[in-house]
């Protein structure tokens, strides 16, 4: 992976940081200010309650939305205010899985894993593009039988495998990934996070996963940040979560609906 | 607010809302157009769009086609009757259909069909995601998927208008000969003698110009599609109505330009 990194950032410098990055939607401020940092090869869970901008904080990141303030930087560059095709070679060193998988549906499952190589600057031969997806395939559980099919013949659990193959085939510096259980059940979520822990180990890529999950936090997470009414609240590792005080990460945690969060939001 | 304001900013409201909305429309459609001319393409996109836009909509358009001519005929013959001037319905059909109804009412029926589908497909990617998707994978999604789809557009509409024509002069023809007791022989020779390749050449380049309104009108409403079944089904409908009602105004734009004094 360190081959991509660019000479300009210092080693020992965040991966990816937030740095007072605000966003609203007219009246709505979703993010107030938030300050976070994802070392290299670290994998970070954000966690918060539905509606708490987990999702705009990702998206911020990618540049789907454009942050109203503060900055966002990838690999010490500034990246919150460059255009759709600046982003794009940076782009190119990045995976993510989105939470319905967001496999392009009018797309055989193999030429969705390969469409970075069917196509633009990485194009590669037909037959060498399917040999590269199919072994992506593989390595997420998936035969070559499934590979041929269309997305919506797949079930759910097999979706989310097909995106994070795709995800991971250019062998992504950084991994997004929302929400990866959503919507599966729980030994389909185990499986899920167990091969997004093992690849990103495997890959030694810097992941971002955000979740409501607490099996997701258990088994991805080296650190933990909790996001609630636009802020950090707190961060750390993750074997430190179970221990800290925080009356907001307590009832997080513990699923209870009295404390500090306000149930009905 | 005084009742004469509050009336004069319900009447400014949709005014400003409308020009906003051409205004942004205008932008998609120059953002579309310039991706034509400038790499990378996606050649496969667009044959597969072609495909789709072009190749599928042959029987809606041909069945259209026909009956038109037919229909046409009858009504030209009736007309003619009162002036006895029944020997024109071979040359005023193949002028009807030429200049006007093969275009139009061709690119009406491929509006219906093409513009929702563009508009309900790319607004569910819109909201399945897809589309953000597509940026991920660096690729630009105008590039991606508007252009091709208005190349093919622009390149399979002069095609399907050429076989409407054929058809709806076909159609003619048929109840002509067998319902209006025209010899066959005679029908075809005052076809060919009021036939004119400025009526097929206008009517073509019409069918590029709706060929581009349809499918921009579908991928425009399908990238500003709201949220959910309601967002893409309204997406769907809006992209009908917008490409129904600019073809007909950019027709009379078009015939005033080709034909006007």
């Amino acid at each position: 992976m360190a081959e991509h990194s660019s000479p300009k950032a210092a080693p020992n410098s965040p991966m990816i940081e937030w740095r007072r990055t605000d966003k609203r939607f007219g009246s709505n401020h979703v993010l107030r200010g938030i300050d976070l940092q994802v070392a290299r090869g670290e994998s970070c869970v954000v966690i918060g309650g539905s509606g708490t901008g987990k999702s705009v904080l990702l998206k911020t990141a990618l540049g789907l939305l454009k942050p109203d303030g503060g900055e966002i930087l990838i690999d010490g560059q500034r990246v919150d205010h460059l255009s759709e095709a600046a982003r794009f070679p940076l782009m190119n060193r990045m995976g993510v899985l989105f939470q319905g998988g967001a496999l392009f549906d009018s797309l055989r499952v193999w030429e969705n894993v390969a469409f970075r190589k069917l196509r633009g600057a990485g194009r590669r031969a037909l037959a060498e593009a399917k040999e590269a997806a199919v072994e992506k395939l593989r390595r997420v559980g998936l035969g070559p039988d499934a590979a041929e099919r269309y997305p919506a013949e797949l079930s759910g659990g097999m979706q989310k495998r097909a995106a994070l193959a795709r995800a991971m085939m250019a062998d992504p510096e950084i991994l997004f990934v929302d929400e990866p259980t959503a919507g599966l059940d729980p030994i389909m979520s185990g499986v899920i996070n167990h091969l997004i822990r093992e690849i990103v180990t495997e890959s030694g890529a810097t992941a971002v996963t955000i979740t409501h999950d607490l099996s997701t936090l258990r088994t991805v997470a080296d650190k933990v940040a909790m996001l609630h009414q636009g802020k950090i609240i707190w961060q750390g590792p993750v074997a430190e979560a179970d221990t800290d005080p925080n009356p907001c990460l307590r009832q997080f945690l513990a699923g209870r609906a009295e404390g500090p969060i306000e149930a009905v939001r | 607010m005084t009742p004469i304001l509050a009336f004069l900013a319900a009447l400014g409201r949709p005014v400003l809302a409308l020009c906003a909305g051409v205004g942004r429309f205008s932008l998609f459609a120059f953002g579309a157009f310039w991706r034509l001319f400038a790499p990378p393409w996606h050649l496969r996109e667009f044959w597969r769009q072609a495909l789709r836009i072009g190749y599928f909509s042959l029987p809606v358009v041909g069945f259209t086609a026909v009956f038109t001519g037919a229909a046409l005929a009858l009504q030209i013959y009736m007309g003619g009757a009162r002036f006895n001037a029944e020997q024109v319905v071979p040359s005023i059909v193949e002028i009807g259909i030429l200049r006007e109804l093969g275009p139009v009412l061709g690119a009406l029926m491929v509006a219906g069909r093409v513009s929702a589908a563009l508009a309900a497909e790319i607004g569910a990617m819109r909201v399945s995601e897809q589309i953000d998707a597509l940026r991920t994978l660096s690729t630009d999604p105008m590039r991606y998927l508007t252009a091709p789809r208005l190349a093919a557009g622009i390149l399979t509409m002069p095609l399907l208008i050429l076989v409407a024509d054929s058809l709806g002069i076909f159609g003619g023809y048929l109840v002509g000969v067998r319902r209006l007791g025209f010899q066959p022989d005679a029908y075809l020779q005052a076809t060919i003698a009021a036939f004119q390749w400025m009526d097929v050449v206008s009517g073509l380049v019409k069918a590029a110009v709706f060929g581009a309104v349809i499918t921009l009108m579908g991928c425009y409403h399908g990238f500003n599609a709201g949220r959910g079944a309601q967002g893409v089904g309204r997406a769907a409908t809006n992209a009908v109505v917008g490409a129904s009602a600019l073809i007909l105004a950019t027709n009379y734009v078009l015939t005033e330009l080709f034909f006007g004094s």
